[in-house]
């Protein structure tokens, strides 16, 4: 390491200590109870089912309180002619403890002749409820963010007693991997335990038969709440009854529904398994369902909106590798994918650009060449025809030198000739 | 008696009224027991479940004992031999372990500062604490911004306690002290403490508290305050925090005083007991630290300091909550809009590298198409003179021709005028032949 070079260096393997002595971090969850109720507590719980199987009755059941009441009517007073969404918020305290309950309702659900695409406006809710959660988590300054999420989604079966009806089955597909749904059988005093059993079995054949993901009850390291878990299970779906009454029995005050023959006890265990939804919803649960909600659907949520961003319609067995990143860090990626991109392509442009120009200075050459080439023949041939003269000429010039040495030889002939006539006339030699 | 029915009807509904919260959330009373106050026991549960988390950072000059208080403090004997001084640069060593105590289960991971003071120049030294701690941030945020993420399962490295261990000078803070601690006020929870306090005596202490204060306030440094927001809390927190910085004594030998061994440091004077409030503030740190305000370090860690991170490097990057109009982003906008500008800076990149590949064609063919046109005329003006070659040989052809032909005549000329004279001189011959014979 140079000179004042600054480094990290990580032990990161885990190294079991044991404590002599008193730290004190065992008083950790005890700070955190104070800064839970300190915070206080939400929870927003959905109720789906058709008019008149007794949701508001269970909900003012469940939190034993009129959440529905004259001055604040529920949903079901009023008709509906298409599926609402309604939320009531209400404060609520005991011991200390603070929550804040949110009740989503949906009147109109599944009172239509034509019932196709209501649970559109459920889904929609939830979604939407998604969106504000992930919108607020996003942005860059985050100051509190109210979760309003739905928590758990009861849906209520009518108690025909023969199986789950095709509306039944449509919405808990289409819901079941968005929020964490609990099937409850409605007014089940209308049902004999033993009509029960058998309705109850034949629901959860036919939830398995269409692979429904309800909500599971997490097994935990205790063996004792496994037992009761296991219990709870076997019940599943629950089938439970309401009441807004309170009737006197054998002394006791209890909530219930007065018939001619008897009083159906919401509380009590033989009658209905109001009280194993209550303890499991609010007593043991509540947490769990809030974890499970923000740990899984919403982040199925959040997941395949950030890819919908990112990918923007790209195939997808393409983008599946790169979910694992961040939308930013993917776009870093893209980026350098990108200046690799271009890098061979500029490489490859260039070496087409070298090979056109090698081809074209290539063919200047050739011509260049066959020019060259036909310059020098036709000078040759320019030389030779200048040969050819000279041979002519030289031919010409020796015929005429002959020649007219010739002529000079027969003109000196004839001077001799006639010199000698000359001589010989003086001579008297000719007459 | 009615009128006091309605009255009280009345007040009770404007009381509900009025205890709205949020988004008109009425108070409605219960009726009995629902049970969700067991819903802080379901939180915790599940806290311990899922184990505790805490990391804290240890700064300060060699041979100050931290190893040692750290040790002290969680009664174990935790890894590594002292450090010599002659390190180059500070680094920053880190280590985890798994502590239990009864059924909580906490993973603790402290991180030393290794040569911090040692150079001669220190002005770089608190860099790579800066850095080191701005990248437990990063990488916190990273996974934060996955879109598969797993937040839930994640080993938090963030440091939830910087503990700033000040040397026993007696006199004020060190420059170093004052720069480093000023740099990282606002990225951790500072907890200053005088290490080795047993060098001072409890007047001068007191002074030396009091002078390290002002020093801190006036120089702007933000140190932790224990909280006291919370009731159950709030009176121990304000009166421990009158007594910052807490002078320690760290030791994990033990020295038998009464019939107890308590850990403590022998001197001939006397023993200085580690637990002995009256000897030092080392059960102050251990209670407000650990036993009181643990999960509170960790909650200012999330909700401020990383925030703060959180949020200067997004508005880095270019993200925004409102458009210029000032209406609200949703998140995919904000997506959408950095893709596309994103996009657009890639096409652009693109276009400009294209641009400069057809203006460099460009230049090539004009430079190519130069070549070729001086090859042409070079060779046009080649044909030229090879042209007024053949032309002037075409002359010379001619004019030869002329001359032979010149010549021809003369010769046939030449050869009649011979013919005739030949002729005539035959005949002349003939003649006197003739003469003769006769």
């Amino acid at each position: 390491v140079a000179a004042g070079q600054n480094v990290c260096v990580f032990c990161v393997f885990l190294q079991q200590r044991n404590l002599e002595g008193y730290v004190g971090f065992a008083n950790l969850p005890n700070q955190v109870y104070r800064k839970s109720v300190k915070r206080g507590f939400e929870f927003t719980l959905m109720v789906v089912g058709e008019s008149g199987l007794g949701k508001s009755t269970l909900i003012n059941s469940l939190f034993l309180t009129d959440l529905y009441s004259k001055d604040y009517p529920g949903p079901s007073q009023r008709i509906k002619k298409t599926v609402q969404v309604e939320q009531s918020k209400v404060l609520i305290k005991e011991g200390g403890v603070q929550l804040t309950l949110t009740i989503v309702d949906t009147p109109g659900f599944g009172d239509a002749v034509d019932n196709s695409n209501c649970w559109q406006p459920v889904i929609n809710y939830i979604d939407s409820k998604c969106e504000d959660f992930l919108n607020a988590e996003s942005r860059v300054n985050r100051r509190s963010m109210p979760d309003n999420r739905v928590h758990c989604c009861l849906y209520f079966i009518a108690p025909s007693g023969h199986g789950l009806k095709p509306l039944d089955i449509e919405f808990m597909k289409r819901l079941h991997d968005k929020v964490n749904v609990i099937p409850l059988i409605a007014k089940a005093d209308t049902l004999t335990p033993e009509e029960c059993q058998l309705f109850k079995k034949q629901i959860m054949k036919e939830i398995q038969e269409h692979k429904i993901k309800i909500y599971e009850f997490p097994d935990t390291e205790d063996d004792e709440d496994n037992k009761l878990i296991r219990k709870i299970k076997e019940k599943m779906p629950l089938a439970v009854v309401g009441s807004n009454v309170v009737i006197e029995v054998n002394g006791k005050k209890v909530r219930g529904r007065q018939y001619p023959w008897g009083v159906a006890e919401v509380e009590n265990g033989e009658h209905c398994d109001f009280t194993v939804l209550r303890n499991m919803l609010i007593r043991t649960h509540m947490q769990d369902l809030k974890d499970v909600t923000n740990n899984v659907h919403y982040e199925n949520y959040r997941s395949k909106k950030l890819a919908a961003v990112t990918c923007n319609g790209v195939d997808t067995t393409k983008t599946k590798g790169q979910l694992t990143k961040s939308p930013l860090a993917q776009m870093e990626e893209e980026r350098r994918e990108h200046v690799m991109k271009m890098k061979k392509m500029e490489a490859e442009m260039e070496q087409v650009f070298e090979m056109k120009v090698k081809e074209k200075k290539q063919k200047l050459k050739d011509s260049e060449a066959e020019l060259e080439r036909r310059h020098e023949q036709m000078k040759r041939n320019l030389e030779a025809q200048y040969k050819e003269l000279e041979e002519k000429r030289r031919v010409y010039e020796d015929e005429k030198a002959n020649w007219e040495a010739q002529q000079r030889i027969l003109e000196q002939q004839k001077l001799d000739a006639s010199k000698t006539m000359e001589k010989n006339k003086k001579k008297g030699k000719i007459f | 008696m009615l009128i006091l029915a309605y009255w009280r009807e009345t007040c009770a509904c404007l009381q509900a009224r009025e205890a709205e919260q949020g988004e008109g959330a009425r108070a409605v009373p219960l009726a009995g027991h629902v049970g969700f106050d067991s819903m802080p026991d379901q939180l915790v549960n599940k806290s311990v479940n899922h184990g505790f988390c805490f990391n804290i950072l240890c700064v300060g000059e060699t041979g100050l004992g931290k190893s040692t208080l750290m040790d002290t403090l969680f009664n174990t004997k935790f890894e590594g031999e002292p450090t010599q001084h002659n390190q180059p640069g500070v680094t920053l060593k880190s280590n985890t372990y798994e502590l239990q105590e009864s059924n909580v289960r906490l993973k603790l991971t402290v991180v030393n500062t290794v040569g911090f003071g040692d150079q001669i120049n220190k002005e770089d030294s608190y860099k790579s604490i800066v850095e080191f701690i701005d990248a437990q941030f990063e990488a916190y945020l990273q996974e934060e911004l996955k879109i598969k993420r797993t937040l839930h399962s994640y080993h938090d490295t963030r440091i939830h306690a910087c503990l700033y261990f000040i040397a026993p000078t007696g006199h004020s803070l060190k420059s170093l002290d004052l720069v480093t601690m000023k740099k990282l006020d606002s990225k951790v929870n500072i907890i200053p403490i005088i290490a080795k306090s047993d060098a001072i005596s409890k007047s001068e202490l007191a002074k030396f508290k009091i002078k390290i204060t002002s020093e801190l306030v006036s120089n702007g440094v933000q140190i932790y305050q224990f909280p006291t927001d919370d009731e159950s809390v709030a009176e121990i927190n304000s009166t421990m925090n009158s007594h910052l910085p807490f002078a320690v004594v760290g030791s994990t030998e033990e020295v038998k005083i009464g019939n107890k061994m308590v850990k403590a440091r022998q001197y001939p004077w006397g023993t200085v007991q580690v637990e002995n409030e009256n000897h030092c503030d080392f059960v102050k740190l251990r209670e407000m630290l650990i036993r009181v305000n643990m999960e509170d370090l960790r909650e200012q860690t999330h909700t401020r300091h990383y925030e703060l991170y959180r949020r200067c490097k997004l508005e880095e990057m270019g993200f925004k909550d409102t458009d210029p109009d000032s209406k609200p982003f949703s998140l995919q906008e904000t997506y959408e809009a950095k893709r596309n500008e994103f996009m657009g800076e890639l096409q652009k990149k693109e276009e400009e590298m294209r641009q400069m590949f057809v203006q460099r064609v460009k230049e090539k063919e004009a430079e190519l198409k130069e070549a070729e046109k001086e090859l042409h005329e070079k060779f046009d003006r080649l044909k030229k003179l090879h042209q007024d070659e053949k032309k002037k040989l075409e002359e010379k052809k001619k004019s030869l021709d002329d001359e032979l032909n010149m010549f021809k005549q003369k010769k046939t000329a030449a050869e009649l005028l011979q013919n005739q004279a030949q002729q005539a001189g035959g005949s002349t011959t003939l003649k006197r032949d003739k003469e003769r014979k006769k």
